[in-house]
């Protein structure tokens, strides 16, 4: 629960905003995010709201880390399960 | 350990012979402790207990909520989900953790409706769209409860309701602390929840404790790096706190998510499943949210469970000495026999979150032998 999933804000509606995660496409809301976040930025999503603005010099890294969780997945990886828990709980 | 993995194995080597000199200039045994079932995961996916040196135990403390959520919380929820027109939303894991007689799967098999969700915005939808009251059932550490204090923000629907077993991380860090049988002599705090708190929140904590707190993210390095430095505080005696997570984390925290977490909950003593009773380590809903409060709303009356006994193989059950940092799954009678994630005696075989499941889903002790993992008070004597 702890690890949250990074998307990237494609578009933004008053406090919910679209999240591109790796082309699949939710919203999340943006009620308790640290910072202001505009179309472009990235942000940790958990339980589906961001509560961060990732900074732009950390997003090459991070999503590296996640790809990596999510390539070498088996169906008993719970880091896996716990991202892709993450990306399940945006709404549609 | 898989090189693989890493995407910077020679500063994984070099953070590792970093630790190696630290253990060796201290010469004794060190015991810490996380506090995080992201961290667990994350040490034994990328084996680095491998690379830790044998006389530094790290060991998971109560840093899985499903698993501290308190058999009485448990209860509650079944006996709300077995109330006429209530339906249970709450997060997959909470589906197998034993109550006093029942689990809410017990519920659900007996006819009770349970949806599985996987954050307070789609339980909100559930009852949008329902006729019947619908009680979320929440649970989590801080970072997760910011959620749900939103959407009580939000202003929910009428038939919408919180069964909360929040619970707060920092006061549990004390009762570990405190322990008389506990050998902790620092504490690696979870990156994403100090983000929310920020790590000024343990500040309090070390004055008191004279014990260090090293804030730390979750890759690989950042878990060896957070390591160095807390074995280094071990070493020099310092009590601080030290922000290995700069990327994430600051002093203040989010300030934003914070005063929502508060304006809707306050914090109060309650147990921890197989802990202790936590002076403010519950997370419960503040009177002018009673409306939304299930325990205002409804009667929950659990003495009607009272004379049943706890079933025998509970009694063996070790988790609370397990995330007390006390013993280790392997040190348990019941570890991967007759616990397992399939039947699950204990809450700390449920979860992913939960260290028996972690060791269970990489074969016993990650990166050990069966039997060369010591438990933590035996290496510490």
């Amino acid at each position: 629960m702890c690890l949250g999933v990074p998307g990237k804000v494609v578009e933004i509606n008053g406090s919910m905003a679209t999240v591109d995660f790796w082309g699949v496409r939710r919203s999340v809301c943006l009620d308790i995010v640290d910072e202001p976040v505009a179309v472009g930025d990235y942000i940790l999503n958990h339980v589906g709201f961001a509560i961060r603005r990732i900074p732009p010099e950390s997003i090459g890294e991070t999503l590296a880390y996640y790809e990596t969780l999510l390539a070498e997945r088996d169906e008993n990886d719970p880091m896996a399960a716990d991202v892709l828990g993450e990306i399940e709980a945006t709404t549609a | 350990m898989n090189e693989l993995q890493f995407r910077n194995p020679e500063l994984a080597r070099a953070l590792a012979h970093q630790l190696e000199v630290l253990m060796n200039e201290i010469g004794r045994e060190v015991s810490v402790m996380h506090v995080c079932g992201s961290h667990e995961q994350a040490i034994a996916k990328f084996g680095l207990r491998s690379l830790f040196p044998k006389k530094l135990n790290v060991i998971m403390g109560p840093g899985c909520p499903v698993c501290v959520t308190d058999v009485p919380e448990v209860d509650e929820g079944v006996l709300l989900a077995e109330q006429p027109n209530v339906e249970i939303a709450t997060y997959g894991d909470m589906l197998k953790v034993p109550g006093t007689v029942r689990s809410l799967a017990d519920a659900q098999a007996a006819g009770a409706k349970i949806h599985i969700v996987y954050g307070p915005s789609q339980a909100v939808e559930i009852a949008k769209n329902s006729d019947a009251e619908i009680v979320f059932f929440a649970t989590g550490f801080e970072t997760t409860a910011v959620a749900t204090a939103a959407i009580l923000l939000a202003g929910p629907p009428e038939n919408f309701s919180i069964l909360s077993a929040h619970k707060y991380i920092p006061p549990v860090m004390e009762i570990v602390a405190e322990m008389p049988d506990t050998k902790i002599e620092g504490f690696l705090a979870a990156g994403h929840a100090a983000a929310i708190t920020g790590y000024g929140v343990f500040e309090e904590f070390v004055e008191r404790h004279a014990q260090p707190v090293v804030v730390a993210g979750f890759e690989p390095l950042d878990i060896l790096a957070g390591l160095v430095e807390l074995v280094k505080l071990v070493r020099d005696g310092q009590r601080r706190v030290v922000n290995t997570f700069p990327r994430c984390v600051t002093r203040e925290g989010n300030l934003a998510a914070q005063e929502q977490l508060w304006k809707v909950f306050r914090p109060v003593g309650g147990r921890w499943r197989g802990i202790a009773h936590v002076p403010n380590g519950n997370l419960r809903l503040r009177d002018e949210f009673a409306k939304w409060d299930a325990r205002k709303r409804y009667t929950i009356d659990l003495r009607s469970l009272w004379d049943f006994a706890p079933p025998q193989l509970a009694n063996q059950c070790i988790c609370g000495d397990i995330m007390a940092g006390i013993r280790n799954p392997v040190d348990c009678r019941l570890f991967n026999k007759e616990c397992l994630p399939e039947n699950p005696v204990g809450a700390c075989m449920v979860s992913n979150e939960g260290t028996c499941k972690i060791w269970h889903l990489y074969g016993g002790i990650p990166d050990l032998g069966v039997g060369q993992a010591p438990s933590p008070v035996e290496a510490a004597v």
